[in-house]
């Protein structure tokens, strides 16, 4: 069965738990493979790389990918992640969620953990709606966007997730669309390597909710809009990179910084004070 | 097993019952601790935060008790024994995850040291009034263990025995302190290391694709791992079925939920710790629990030596309830009284259990001060005669 092709993913997934559930032309899959290429790419083994999603279309990722996993309540996965991570020093943790998740019912996790610098990756997956509970608003739904909760347009003011986390001391944060599927790769990667609180954004079609809500069209016309409207400007100031709707889109690599982790910033500190007296936290080990 | 000798404070101590619970939590083997300020609950991570340093521990103050009640939850699948501590609006808060616990068979402490609700209440001032709230705060069908100290001791005893039951159990474990055992000092004797009992994580042995984290291989538990055994596990909040996969249906909810109920209820006489003394042929039995308790003790007695007959019930472990313990009781007293800081709650339990063959009466209030003992006093003799 050499000649049999084998998908390069294949070992990152759960098999017996396909097919998944999400619809056709759905942003999410695509992210899950740039995710799956760059956990090769960094080459972290898999019994050491652990995600954490909360509840949403997004929040299924943790499901499918074949390492240790969990599936947490919503909006709470960073801080299960915090305590994953702290005790197992040794391993990468990733959460893995949408925008509805992170940013609204966990918004407050998720500065709390860029601001304290703890050792994860958030990879976001923006498409701007609750995709689970039928297309509601969101804080980053754009301006005039219509939603179920929103039938005449959004009315608020949204956030600009990059600017939010590089605002809170994230060490790298970088923000692609699924178009972008080998940069995004390459930033995963990288992320994946950062010592730290690293943040991407993914920009990601819902062709069921979002776009036809909108008359955006299907997945293929989003991707269209995402090559035609996306500019690459690396190391962009992270407060002009604000969306609209159907507004340009500036991608990139936009932070890097390194300051201690807030494992790093404890053993200063307590080696400081309590010289010999002090016993570092292993975790599990 | 027993208790870590590097990390345990043997030896006579005049504390407070926050301090206390603390030392016990480290002397059960508790590493990590991640709570948020909340009176009167603050000083057991005032004192945490002191200790954990200089033994190896990590204490993390959350952003709130809903982060703090999850972040717990990460450390036990890494491997490491944790708790939170709270109290009124935070265990409110985090009994989001006391459902996790419960459905991810996650052993987690819960500590709440009560003080007066509802909201904010009284923050400074003692109550019993979440009695209820542990067994039913969290949405949907499942079971808890919940044990109310009545000392600085039992607060530094029995804090060890939540996490030896939450190991045992796979489940949340409440540890049920008020604010007066919180705050209240006393000799508490914490043993050498060596006469601790700690009861240790089993983690499956079962090579990874021989195992499947939630399937029942022997007794009524399923066998725990940890992250980085090679597993790969998953875990969710879900209905899962035995591979911990999604799997929602009725049929896969009744055998899920009912086995999180049974794998508790079937253990009542095995994780239930009661005292009962002189019940048989009393006129009364008074039945209480926690601080309250210690003025129910004080009241008996007092009445013992006025010739009155009077049993009396403490119950250690509010949940599973004692349903054997309390029939037989009503077997053999005349009448039971139940004190507790609120205007009701476990005396719904001892009603329903008794079922009309004695009357049951109740010493209660809102919260905010023990229970006087002339008003224990009174009510027993008005009762006795
Ligand atoms: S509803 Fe939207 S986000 Fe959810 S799977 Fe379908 S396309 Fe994706």
């Amino acid at each position: 069965m050499s000649d049999t092709p084998v998908n390069p993913v294949d070992g990152l997934l759960r098999m017996d738990r396909m097919p998944h559930i999400w619809c056709g032309g759905c942003g999410i899959g695509t992210s899950v493979n740039c995710f799956a290429r760059a956990v090769a790419k960094a080459e972290i083994d898999h019994e050491h790389l652990h995600v954490v999603s909360g509840i949403g279309c997004t929040g299924r990722v943790a499901g499918y990918v074949n390492v240790d996993s969990f599936h947490t309540t919503h909006g709470r996965a960073i801080p299960f992640a915090t305590g994953l991570s702290l005790s197992r020093p040794d391993s990468k943790v990733v959460v893995y969620s949408g925008d509805g998740d992170l940013t609204a019912i966990g918004g407050n996790h998720f500065i709390h953990a860029a601001r304290r610098n703890i050792d994860m990756t958030v990879i976001c997956v923006n498409n701007f709606t609750y995709g689970m509970t039928g297309g509601q608003v969101t804080p980053t739904t754009p301006y005039g966007a219509k939603a179920s909760t929103t039938p005449y347009g959004n009315y608020e003011h949204t956030f600009n997730l990059p600017n939010l986390a590089d605002s809170c001391g994230a060490q790298f944060v970088a923000r692609w669309t699924v178009y972008h599927v080998r940069q995004l790769t390459r930033s995963i990667t990288k992320a994946l390597k950062t010592k730290g609180f690293s943040f991407i954004e993914v920009i990601a079609p819902c062709p069921t909710l979002y776009q036809r809500r909108n008359k955006l069209g299907d997945g293929v016309m989003t991707l269209q809009y995402y090559k035609d409207k996306s500019t690459i400007q690396n190391g962009a100031d992270t407060a002009d990179v604000g969306m609209s709707f159907q507004s340009d889109i500036i991608v990139g690599e936009f932070v890097e910084r390194e300051s201690l982790t807030f494992m790093e910033g404890y053993e200063k500190r307590m080696k400081e004070i309590l010289g010999d007296g002090f016993v570092p936290y292993r975790g599990a080990k | 097993m027993k208790a870590d000798p590097t990390a345990v404070a043997s030896g006579m101590h005049f504390i407070d019952g926050n301090e206390a619970c603390g030392e016990g939590a480290i002397a059960a083997g508790c590493r990590f601790v991640a709570g948020y300020p909340i009176t009167p609950s603050t000083e057991v991570v005032e004192n945490i935060a002191r200790r954990f340093p200089k033994i190896g521990g990590l204490f993390i103050q959350m952003e709130d008790e809903i982060a703090s009640s999850t972040c717990v939850q990460g450390a036990v699948w890494a491997g490491l024994k944790a708790m939170t501590v709270t109290s009124g609006p935070g265990i409110s808060l985090m009994m989001e995850h006391v459902g996790l616990a419960a459905i991810t068979e996650c052993p987690t402490v819960f500590v709440n040291v009560q003080r007066g609700g509802p909201s904010t209440g009284l923050p400074t001032l003692p109550a019993q009034q979440d009695v209820m709230q542990a067994r039913w705060g969290s949405h949907g069908d499942y079971e808890v263990i919940a044990v109310a100290p009545s000392s600085p001791q039992e607060c530094f005893d029995h804090v060890i025995t939540c996490f030896n039951l939450a190991e045992k159990y796979r489940c949340p474990v409440f540890f049920m302190m008020d604010e007066t055992v919180g705050h209240m000092l006393g000799k508490v004797k914490i043993p050498p290391a060596d006469e601790i009992e700690v009861v240790e994580r089993v983690y499956t042995k079962r090579p990874p694709g021989e195992y499947l984290p939630y399937k029942i291989y022997d007794g009524d538990q399923p066998e725990m791992v940890r992250v980085g055994m090679g597993h790969r596990i998953h875990s969710t909040g879900l209905t899962h079925d035995e591979r911990g996969y999604p799997d929602m249906n009725a049929e896969a909810q009744d055998k899920m939920v009912r086995r999180l109920c049974s794998k508790i209820n079937d253990h009542v006489d095995e994780i239930s710790i009661a005292e009962s003394d002189q019940v048989e042929g009393s006129d009364v039995t008074i039945v209480s629990y926690g601080i309250t308790s210690r003025v129910v003790a004080y009241a008996v007695d007092l009445l013992r030596e006025q010739g009155l007959k009077i049993g009396r019930v403490r119950l250690v472990t509010l949940w599973p309830f004692n349903e054997k313990l309390i029939k037989d009781v009503a077997q053999n007293t005349k009448s039971i009284i139940v004190a507790e800081m609120n205007l009701g709650q476990m005396v719904h339990e001892v009603e329903r259990v008794v079922a009309g063959k004695v009357p049951v009466h109740l010493i209660g209030h809102a919260g905010g001060a023990m229970i006087e003992l002339q008003t224990i006093m009174d009510k027993i003799k008005e009762v006795a005669s």
